[in-house]
């Protein structure tokens, strides 16, 4: 098969994309729709259109305290437990990656090796430690842990970067009588920008769908964060299923706007880190 | 699972880690040959320890501490409350490996952790293919192909236990098109239940791999399927001789974030199985196991100890997987790299 490169390429790679794509999005596209029909439109039609189209399942949702608290939750966790590891994280790499000290292979060593050990090992002390921290319900409590865990990521991709950054710069700063820290404020965290980004992207996206630990830590309504709550509301409303749709569909939209924004990033984020 | 994406970031570069624990390791045992040292200066160990203090201080208190105490929580019968007394020492571990239900939940993560690289893979490939030619709109249709993975898996799995239920959306499609036969109860027939959580998660997953594989794709050199093209190959065999070879590390490293986020699999199952069906033992996992044991149960002394059960199983794995596959692709890295 000859490679018919005309300016559209060949029609079959477009049909199979397409039926790619309805696959991967038809789902999402039920839920979606699903929200706008009545629970007598499903039991007696599950997979039909809405006829005729209900508005009121969103707007159930949307003018519910519940909702909009979770959304809330959600955002303070994920932009704290983001902010937190960026910033931990890029000091962290910058000594990793920039200092000559005894022990440097090890620290590095047991970052990495925070890569091994997953939330759900941890959990149970952790829920404990918590809990001693007085902490449980709270959102500190599922914030810190996040930080601590979402470290590994961002100093493992964030040192080679780090470490990228000519010498020639940093020397050319020494002459010109910058201190390592001024050297640090000055010239790595503008260079690194990008991957400060990458690893921002990542923790946000993994704080924000977040559940094992939010699941330990927050046993009150009013803490939940939006996975716990989107769980919550479909056993709480189990027969009301196309408000159950309404929810989910609703709780789904923040992550796929951030992800649309940053989709290059992302992208570029994980596949960067694979070459690397 | 708690970080989808971070999590699987996180594991994408796990060769790295590892190869850098080796490396570090190797790097105390003998004295860094190029140290000229001239020591370091007071100023630059306040330095480090002030950027590098809160860091490590976090981690260690709240990954390496609680990790260590579940170790320790194992050791004892315990209800999760008050300092534990009852140590009964490997007693805990004795009763997993008897235990029928967790042999069941490891059973399936083998199962899972199989079949992912055997039905993922292979798609992923073909699509990477299909992508990776002159397509319009190819940055749209990656990004479209990535939606899934980017959706909670609590949402995906309360989404899907929905359409699958055995009145649900599915079943009522494949009616209309004449397919009664076809409609089945896919969440609560056991036998069935594992082929639905593979569906679920090949939509979930497949996507994250075909970034990942299109990637691999694009850092091959034109020239080779330009030579290839010269000396007569045809489409087919330029992709089975040039392509897949190269893609090897790709694929590898693919692999291994696979196998360990199987080992690891727990918000889906316990959304669908824990709520929507009656029980998870139809696809339960070591995590679900862990949690409805150690939690629910209130047996946290033994959950504890499951935990560390999973924990060595997926380090034995990791290590063997690096020691045996991914070490030609860490070689290089290893020994050039700093």
């Amino acid at each position: 098969m000859a490679r018919n490169d005309a300016r559209w390429g060949n029609p079959a790679v477009y049909a199979a994309a397409l039926l790619l794509i309805g696959l991967m999005l038809g789902p999402v596209i039920y839920i979606i729709i699903g929200g706008f029909r009545t629970n007598s439109q499903i039991i007696t039609d599950p997979a039909g259109l809405p006829h005729p189209w209900v508005g009121a399942n969103y707007t159930d949702v949307l003018t519910s305290d519940t909702f909009w608290r979770q959304v809330g939750n959600s955002t303070i966790v994920a932009l704290a437990t983001t902010v937190a590891v960026v910033t931990l994280g890029v000091m962290a790499s910058y000594v990793l990656a920039r200092y000559r000290f005894r022990g440097r292979g090890a620290m590095y060593a047991l970052f990495a090796s925070g890569l091994m050990f997953p939330v759900t090992v941890a959990i149970t002390p952790l829920y404990i430690l918590v809990k001693n921290l007085g902490l449980v319900n709270t959102l500190p409590g599922v914030i810190l842990p996040q930080i601590a865990f979402g470290l590994p990521t961002t100093i493992i991709i964030l040192v080679p970067f780090l470490r990228a950054i000519p010498k020639e710069i940093e020397e050319a700063a020494a002459i010109d009588r910058c201190s390592r820290l001024g050297f640090f404020w000055r010239m790595v965290l503008p260079l690194s920008v990008p991957g400060l980004i990458t690893t921002g992207i990542l923790a946000f996206i993994g704080s924000w769908n977040s559940y094992l630990l939010p699941l330990f830590i927050l046993n009150d309504q009013d803490s939940f964060t939006l996975p716990l709550g989107v769980q919550a509301f479909s056993s709480q409303y189990s027969v009301d299923t196309a408000k159950v749709l309404a929810f989910t569909s609703l709780s789904m939209i923040p992550a796929l706007v951030f992800f649309s924004l940053f989709e290059r990033r992302i992208v570029g984020g994980l596949t960067g880190a694979v070459k690397g | 699972m708690s970080s989808n994406v971070g999590g699987k970031s996180t594991t994408v570069t796990e060769d790295a880690s590892g190869k850098r624990v080796r490396s570090g390791g190797g790097a105390q045992t003998s004295p860094p040959p190029r140290a000229r040292r001239r020591g370091i200066g007071w100023a630059q160990r306040l330095e480090i320890a002030v950027l590098s203090g809160p860091a490590l201080l976090m981690f260690v208190g709240f990954v390496i501490f609680p990790v260590l105490m579940a170790a320790y929580y194992g050791f004892y019968r315990w209800k999760g409350y008050g300092v534990p007394t009852n140590f009964v020492g490997l007693d805990n571990y004795r009763t997993i490996l008897q235990d029928s239900s967790f042999h069941q939940a490891l059973w399936h993560n083998g199962q899972i952790a199989v079949l992912s690289l055997v039905l993922q893979g292979p798609i992923a490939i073909c699509l990477a293919l299909l992508l990776n030619r002159k397509v319009r709109g190819q940055s749209l249709i990656r990004v479209l192909i990535f939606v899934p993975y980017v959706i909670a898996e609590v949402i995906v799995g309360t989404a899907w236990a929905l359409m699958l239920q055995a009145n649900g959306a599915v079943n009522d499609v494949l009616r209309s098109a004449g397919l009664d036969g076809l409609a089945q109860d896919w969440l609560a027939n056991r036998s069935l239940a594992i082929w639905t959580l593979m569906f679920i998660l090949t939509w979930k997953y497949v996507g994250f791999a075909v970034i990942l594989f299109l990637a691999g794709m694009q850092n091959i050199p034109e020239e080779l399927s330009e030579a290839a093209a010269v000396d007569g190959a045809s489409y087919w065999q330029t992709q089975w001789r040039i392509t897949l070879p190269l893609l090897g590390p790709t694929i590898r490293i693919w692999a291994f974030l696979s196998i360990i986020g199987a080992l690891q699999l727990f918000d889906l199952v316990y959304i669908i199985w824990g709520q929507y069906v009656a029980s998870t033992a139809g696809t339960s996992t070591m995590a679900t196991y862990m949690v409805v044991e150690g939690r629910n149960a209130a047996n946290y002394g033994y959950g504890n100890a499951v935990a560390v059960v999973i924990f060595f199983i997926s380090l034995i794995i990791a290590l063997v997987y690096q020691r045996f596959v991914l070490r030609r692709d860490t070689e290089g890295a290893l020994t050039g790299g700093r």
